[in-house]
């Protein structure tokens, strides 16, 4: 007997807005159907009307875990078309945030695969020591979240030597905590028993599918934009590119662990090597009509913005590829004749970060199934008419 | 006298507000001690320690807004949970605490009581398979299903693995039952490899990590409760923390020779054996991620079935070469 069951766009598997439907037969999937737009915020419209400063806090919003990632991103593109270049130690500083960020992110994630898979005591521990991290960002840039490092031309805040000896004593707290959890990681038999063999992505089929970041690392491609593409401070620092070949969660995970142990290093080279010197440049107000594609590979994997200066102070056009719309069609495939029960982990092993993702929106009515175009006065009139002497609705009927 | 101690026996001790109290105090502990293992603080606002925190929990949702599905069979979808009540409840009364420390068998204590309360034990899963199934609705539906496939994978070791002490003690009544092991504490040691096989099975039918896959919420939500709401969920709440002290209690009992002490003392130790129990099944909750439901049917044939085989051995051996 096959049913479907909808998972999103409310589930307590999903943090943010995103509706899967399943077609499922007994346990197991049969086929499953993405719907994206929950969340569409329009901040490529909002970009176009604003300065360069100002866009910069804008990119940061676009995702609340990445946020260094897109603000980077961005303002590697920015200094492309500006033509300058950010000083050595304003590079160093900007980098540094961003692996902190990836060790932060990194975390973050394998606390949410603990607790996707039932293991609440992993996630309980992983986020307890993701606020050693939290701190030295918060210590660093005055912020938990936005860390708003950046400005057009190098970064805002400068390191002194007490911030440094912290830092590398935070980092060491965190090697010794991340082998812990390697270890657990790759021995406790309940959570291998999940992990292993669940959610297969052969290597034909992620390069097929254009997976990105740790989900096409963990089935054996060593891309990664730091090696293939080396940007800003990335040739100089000595690191390995990690991946694994087992193609399932258990290889993601172990991918992202064996990266936090890279990210360290690098912080530490970074760190130890930091020149001194300006933080930051003196940038110009406007850029010469230019476009550039500006690459950085962010957490969940390659990060891409496309600016498009005219010579005035604003950007005519910023296109944002976040990584997790490149792994949307991995994540159908993998989903395929997986178990329900896996849905949670395949789906969190891509480390989704939906509204990063959402680019566009589409109305499509629930009922009939056609979808038009209608400007965003026209949808105010139609809630209003719609909410007017409503009833307090109960036992909605979900359409199928 | 004997119709006031009966009354007494059903509501007070170990009835009903006995039962009550003291499975909010074990979920209490259960709470807290999976937190404090998980490096958190646990209940700590309502009353001492945050003591009564599930109680206020319980009386929280007793006046919330109790919503029952259209196309659910609504005497079913009510019933269960009054039922699912009485039943654990009765099981409690089974327990062999205060008055049967005397030989006597009696209403409550009777040749072959432990399985009346292995059967009444069994019944909750049932409940909450029909409360799935009468809930329509898909995440329901499945939490149903996958209710009853652990209950193939799980119930056989679980018999096997709590008959063979009363095998060795040759005796069905589980006041006797205790007494023999207390009698004779050595023969504790053989039942060991059932003591864990016992609390593995216990563990699945309480339905907590790593067999909590009838309501694992990132999977399928709410699982057989999605649609329970308000009072008939604070019902089977209760019902499962009472079943939870009652099925601590059967393998304190079997295993760890019973409550002897008339009130007092039996009391103090009824609470301190349970507690031993429960703070194993709480580790095992802390330590373990939840298994697919075709993982736990496996891992029942292929493990704890064998393995309770092996117990049945030892049991017989030991009654036949030994005693």
């Amino acid at each position: 007997m096959k049913f479907n069951i909808p998972i999103g766009p409310q589930h307590p598997a999903l943090k943010e807005p995103i509706s899967l439907r399943m077609t499922v037969e007994g346990e197991v999937i049969r086929d499953v159907d993405i719907r994206l737009g929950y969340n569409h915020r329009g901040l490529e419209k909002l970009a176009e009307e604003r300065s360069f400063i100002q866009c910069i806090y804008l990119t940061e919003r676009i995702c609340g875990i990445c946020s260094h990632s897109h603000a980077t991103c961005f303002v590697q593109g920015v200094e492309k078309l500006m033509e300058i270049e950010p000083p050595k130690r304003g590079a160093y500083i900007r980098y540094l945030v961003a692996e902190l960020e990836r060790i932060h992110s990194h975390l973050l994630w394998l606390g949410v695969a603990g607790h996707e898979a039932g293991f609440d005591s992993f996630f309980m521990y992983t986020w307890r020591d993701r606020e050693v991290v939290m701190d030295l960002l918060e210590m660093i840039s005055g912020n938990r979240v936005h860390y708003a490092m950046n400005t057009i031309g190098g970064v805002r805040r400068d390191l002194d030597e007490a911030m440094v000896k912290k830092i590398l004593d935070g980092i060491q707290v965190l090697r010794t905590r991340s082998e812990f959890y390697f270890k657990i990681g790759a021995n406790e038999p309940t959570f291998v028993g999940r992990l292993a063999g669940v959610g297969y992505l052969s290597k034909q089929q992620a390069i097929d599918l254009c997976a990105v970041g740790p989900t096409a690392r963990a089935s054996g491609i060593t891309a990664d934009v730091r090696k293939d593409d080396p940007h800003a401070v990335y040739d100089e620092v000595p690191f390995d590119v990690c991946t694994a070949d087992s193609c399932d969660v258990l290889g993601r995970t172990v991918v992202r662990i064996k990266e936090l142990m890279e990210s360290y290093k690098i912080c530490e080279f970074l760190l130890k090597n930091l020149p001194a010197g300006q933080i930051a440049v003196k940038a110009p107000k406007r850029a010469k009509p230019n476009e550039v594609v500006s690459r950085y590979e962010a957490p969940r994997g390659e990060n891409i913005h496309y600016i498009k200066s005219n010579g005035t102070e604003k950007p005519e056009r910023l296109k944002v590829r976040a990584p997790t719309l490149a792994n949307y069609p991995a994540a159908v495939e993998m989903l395929k004749n997986g178990f329900i029960a896996d849905i949670p982990l395949i789906f969190a092993a891509i480390d989704p970060c939906i509204c990063c993702a959402e680019r566009t929106v589409e109305l499509v009515n629930a009922r009939t199934g056609e979808d038009r175009v209608l400007r965003f006065s026209q949808l105010r009139a139609l809630a209003a008419k719609r909410s007017k002497n409503l009833p307090v609705q109960r036992n909605a009927v979900w359409p199928f | 006298m004997a119709v006031l101690k009966t009354i007494l026996y059903l509501i007070v001790y170990p009835g009903l507000l006995f039962l009550f109290v003291y499975s909010t105090f074990c979920e209490w502990f259960d709470r807290k001690v999976y937190a404090r293992l998980q490096n958190r603080m646990g209940p700590t606002h309502t009353g001492r320690w945050g003591l009564l925190q599930p109680v206020a929990d319980f009386f929280k949702l007793m006046s919330k807004e109790d919503i029952v599905p259209d196309k659910a069979d609504k005497t079913l979808f009510t019933l269960l949970p009054i039922v699912g009540l009485a039943i654990v409840v009765t099981a409690g009364l089974l327990l062999p605490l205060w008055s049967v420390s005397d030989a006597g068998a009696g209403m409550v204590s009777f040749q072959g009581d432990i399985i009346v309360l292995l059967y009444l034990l069994s019944l909750p899963t049932l409940i909450f398979f029909l409360a799935g199934w009468s809930s329509t609705n898909p995440f329901s539906e499945i939490g149903g299903t996958r209710v009853l496939t652990m209950l193939f994978g799980y119930e056989v070791p679980l018999f096997m693995a709590v008959l063979s002490p009363a095998i060795l003690a040759d005796s069905w009544r589980m006041a006797e039952i205790a007494q023999f092991y207390r009698d004779k504490p050595l023969l504790i040691l053989p039942n060991l490899l059932g003591f864990v096989i016992a609390l593995i099975c216990v563990q699945a039918k309480l339905e907590r990590t790593p067999f909590d896959i009838p309501h694992a919420e990132t999977e399928i939500v709410g699982g057989t409760f999605t649609e329970y709401s308000g009072k008939k969920l604070a019902f089977f709440r209760l019902m499962t923390d009472i079943e939870l002290v009652v099925a601590s209690g059967l393998v304190a009992a079997v295993f760890l020779g019973g409550f002897p002490g008339g009130i007092g003392l039996g009391l103090l130790n009824f609470i301190l054996k349970t507690l031993f129990v429960i703070f194993f099944l709480t580790l095992i909750r802390a330590m373990t991620s939840r298994i697919r439901v075709d993982q736990v049917v496996s891992f029942s044939w292929k493990y704890l079935a064998p393995l309770a085989v092996l117990q049945l051995l030892i049991v017989i051996l030991i009654k036949g070469l030994i005693l």
